[in-house]
């Protein structure tokens, strides 16, 4: 039973950190654009690059 | 009916930005715009690429799911009127709006439910950790010490979280209590209330029952409920204010000192001149002072023919200025203005409508007086007559209270309104509120209007043999450079045309082009050489020199599955009508193709009224169909109505639901679904009340265990989720 003493604070602290993280993420409005964010990762930052690209998609 | 305004959209759009731009406190200028013709990530991508090239721009950010823009910029490299031609050039609309205006209220209900839905359910998963410890331990021998331990700990995460995620609850519950009403809410802070307290009591007693994780999970159930009936409306409001808004365009007006500066629409008052430009909408209701043009009033009295305009004529919102720029003057407030008679039309019609009650809250009328009613006769006959001590029979209350919860009016309806609002949304269609379908389902009787409704709105030109494809393509020339939606019809027969040059309009009869053999003539019979003809026929007449004018007819196209919709519906038992404000002569023929046999033209705003009202006392339940500034008030004072996305905003916002697209098929979609929807909340009824004939009398002899009362509550909140899943689940087949 000693065990409990440490494991339910444990517990309790896990989900705890699971509800701030989705506060937190509420807070900052991580889920105002949640088809757009998700695209966002499939582009391609190719801003460094030479732009080439741009004319080929224009033609 | 927006056909040839989206056509010309680049041209009418005269609006300037000012009014909406923002100096934020670093100097630098902030905007918010609405994309038009963004459909997917490619789309935010070229936007957002095309921004990151511009420099002085700080932020260009799209977000996809609302379809705006947020803009960011540094004053000195840039100007908003550069940055917004950059992404039109890629084939995109703008138009700015005021953020504060759209839907914050909305937005701020719906983030916070968000918040007291997490913590309720954080709370409520690791209370019920613990209650299940609690409950092995009751066949594992847990030592009474152990057991307090516990039920401490749920004390201490349960009361917090309910003191917080409870509020929306407590705070309807007293401004009802307030009325002196009851809604659902009485019952529900009520067994939330006196569970936690009871199980205080219980737990500093160290009795082995609390009901710490009932009260969680049932707040977590609820706010549920709460949150997808929130988000469900805002939704759909949302998007149909994202239209209003794209319709909606900056006002010029001309100023005393004769310079024009552009306003905020609101910011209009009596008396101010505006400047209404070719192929601009006229955005105030007014006197013309100058000008002589043709006016495009289909959307505001179902007209299809458009009329002439010139100083002395009234005009209203809504109309589409199509060929020579117009001076209003802003008619006085609180005058005799048809926007304003409209409005008063409007808002009796949605008070009559306002007396209809939805059914859960026809169900909660009952339903809450009863939970109370038996909850205090179990504490009154166990306290009184079973000789149980007031604390066991408060506990047998609680218990009532708790497993009578009503997870079936306050989970299941909105889970369901839910499910068959995203059914809806995914074809174009947007449901704006919650009793839209249920109204929308018990309607027997569907009253359509015409232009812009089972037409298309736009002309259309017959191929009579009355003229030749030379003809054609020589009056095509001259026809390309008109707005006049006649004209336009006839240029769009010739897909190749090359407009003439040199072509002159004569506002109010036509399209002039001087030849070295004589004046070429394309506009009214009178005017061109044919027979005079009623202001109102859909025809053009084409007078060459020495030739015999040629009269090029054109009808007002049905929308290409009028005929076919109405035919489902009158197989499927629905009364069909078509009421319109146009001639008789275009009514008619209409009504025909359509297989309607009871039609009426030359409708006045309130004749419709009237005509929906004989139909209530028929014992009737009408569904008004319309588009234009006439049909508003008819619109909210049909038991349902539906309204195309190219309707008049008024109209929009009248309707209950609004479709977009060019198919008339939405409608009969749409009322499908509402009978879907209707039953599936009538079986979950049916299965909570089921459940309740159960659990109510176990409760009420006491033998009911917080493990009971779990179990009882998650199953019933299950099933009849389940239930609703089952509407979703079609489409996907």
């Amino acid at each position: 039973m000693s065990g409990l003493l440490y494991l339910i604070p444990i517990a309790l602290f896990l989900g705890g950190l699971g509800l701030a993280a989705f506060l937190w993420a509420l807070k900052t409005r991580q889920f105002e654009d949640l088809d757009g964010a998700a695209n966002r990762i499939l582009f391609d930052d190719d801003d460094d690059l030479p732009q080439p690209r741009d004319e080929k998609r224009k033609s | 009916m927006d056909g040839h305004a989206t056509a010309v959209a680049g041209l009418a759009d005269v609006s300037d930005l000012t009014p909406y731009i923002r100096s934020e406190p670093d100097g630098e200028r902030s905007l918010n715009m609405l994309v038009d013709g963004m459909h997917c990530a490619g789309c935010q991508n070229r936007i957002e690429k095309r921004l990151r090239q511009m420099p002085g721009v700080v932020v260009g950010r799209v977000n996809l799911t609302a379809r705006r823009l947020a803009l960011r910029w540094k004053p000195e490299d840039v100007r908003a009127e550069a940055i917004r031609d950059a992404v039109e050039a890629l084939g995109f609309r703008l138009v700015p709006y005021d953020p504060e205006k759209l839907s914050s209220a909305n937005e701020e209900t719906r983030r916070a439910l968000l918040r007291a839905m997490a913590v309720a359910g954080f709370a409520a998963a690791n209370i019920m950790l613990l209650s299940v410890a609690v409950w092995a331990g009751k066949v594992q021998d847990m030592d009474p010490t152990t057991r307090s331990l516990m039920h401490w700990l749920s004390a201490l995460i349960a009361i917090p979280a309910v003191a917080y995620a409870g509020r929306p609850f407590f705070r309807s519950a007293l401004t009802a209590l307030k009325a002196r009403a009851l809604n659902m809410d009485v019952p529900i802070s009520l067994a939330v209330l006196l569970a936690m307290g009871v199980s205080l009591v219980e737990t500093i007693q160290e009795a082995p029952d609390v009901y710490f994780d009932s009260a969680t999970a049932l707040l977590f159930f609820l706010l549920i409920g709460r949150f997808l009936e929130q988000t469900a409306r805002g939704r759909a409001r949302s998007a149909v204010e994202h239209l209003l808004a794209l319709n909606a365009t900056a006002v010029m007006v001309l100023c005393d000192d004769g310079v024009r500066r552009t306003l905020a629409p609101e910011a209009i008052g009596p008396g101010m001149r505006v400047f209404v430009p070719v192929g601009g909408r006229v955005p105030v209701d007014g006197c013309v002072v100058e000008g002589t043009s043709d006016i495009d009033t289909s959307l505001i009295t179902g007209e299809s023919v458009p009329r002439m305009a010139s100083p002395g004529s009234r005009i209203y919102a809504g109309a589409m200025n199509l060929s020579g720029a117009l001076t209003v003057e802003v008619a006085a407030a609180g005058q005799d203005t048809l926007l304003a008679e409209i409005a008063r039309l409007l808002e009796a019609a949605e008070q009559r409508r306002a007396r209809y009650v939805e059914i859960a809250a026809r169900i909660v009328r009952i339903y809450a007086p009863a939970v109370h009613i038996l909850s205090a006769a179990t504490f009154l006959y166990w306290f009184l007559l079973g000789g149980a001590g007031w604390q066991t029979a408060l506990l047998y209350a609680v218990a009532v209270l708790i497993v009578t919860c009503p997870c079936a009016l306050a989970l299941a309806v909105p889970v369901v309104q839910v499910v068959a609002a995203n059914r809806l949304f995914r074809k174009g269609v947007l449901v704006k509120s919650g009793s839209a379908l249920e109204r929308l389902a018990t309607v027997d009787a569907i009253v359509f209007d015409k232009t812009g409704t089972v037409t298309v709105g736009q002309p259309d030109l017959v191929r009579d043999g009355a003229w030749t494809d030379s003809d054609l393509r020589a009056a095509a020339g001259l026809a390309a450079s008109s707005l006049h939606p006649l004209a336009r019809a006839l240029a769009a027969a010739v897909p190749d045309v090359h407009p003439a040059d040199g072509v002159e309009e004569v506002p109010g009869h036509g399209l002039l082009l001087k030849t070295p053999e004589g004046e070429v003539r394309l506009g009214r019979g009178g005017w061109a050489g044919g027979a005079p003809s009623g202001s109102a026929a859909l025809e053009l007449w084409f007078a060459r020199p020495g030739q015999p004018a040629i009269r090029f007819e054109m009808t007002d196209r049905l929308r290409p599955d009028a005929a076919e919709t109405i035919r489902a519906l009158i197989a499927r038992g629905f009364s069909v009508e078509l009421l319109s404000g146009d001639r008789a002569a275009a009514v008619a023929p209409v009504a025909t193709a359509l297989g309607i046999e009871r039609w009426r033209a030359d409708c006045t705003p309130a004749d419709k009224i009237a005509r929906l009202e004989a139909l209530t006392v028929e014992g009737r339940r009408p569904c008004m169909v319309g588009d234009g500034l006439n049909d508003a008030p008819a619109l909210a004072a049909a038991m349902a109505s539906i309204s195309p996305s190219t309707a008049a905003d008024i109209s929009q916002t009248a309707a209950d639901v609004v479709f977009q697209g060019d198919d008339l098929a939405p409608v009969v979609e749409t009322i499908r679904v509402a009978r879907m929807a209707n039953r599936l909340v009538r079986q979950n009824f049916a299965l909570a009340f089921g459940y309740n004939s159960i659990t109510i009398p176990i409760a009420m002899a006491g033998l009911v265990t917080p493990l009971i009362a779990a179990v009882a509550m998650s199953t019933s909140s299950l099933v009849v989720i389940g239930n609703a899943l089952r509407l979703g689940w079609q489409t996907r087949r």
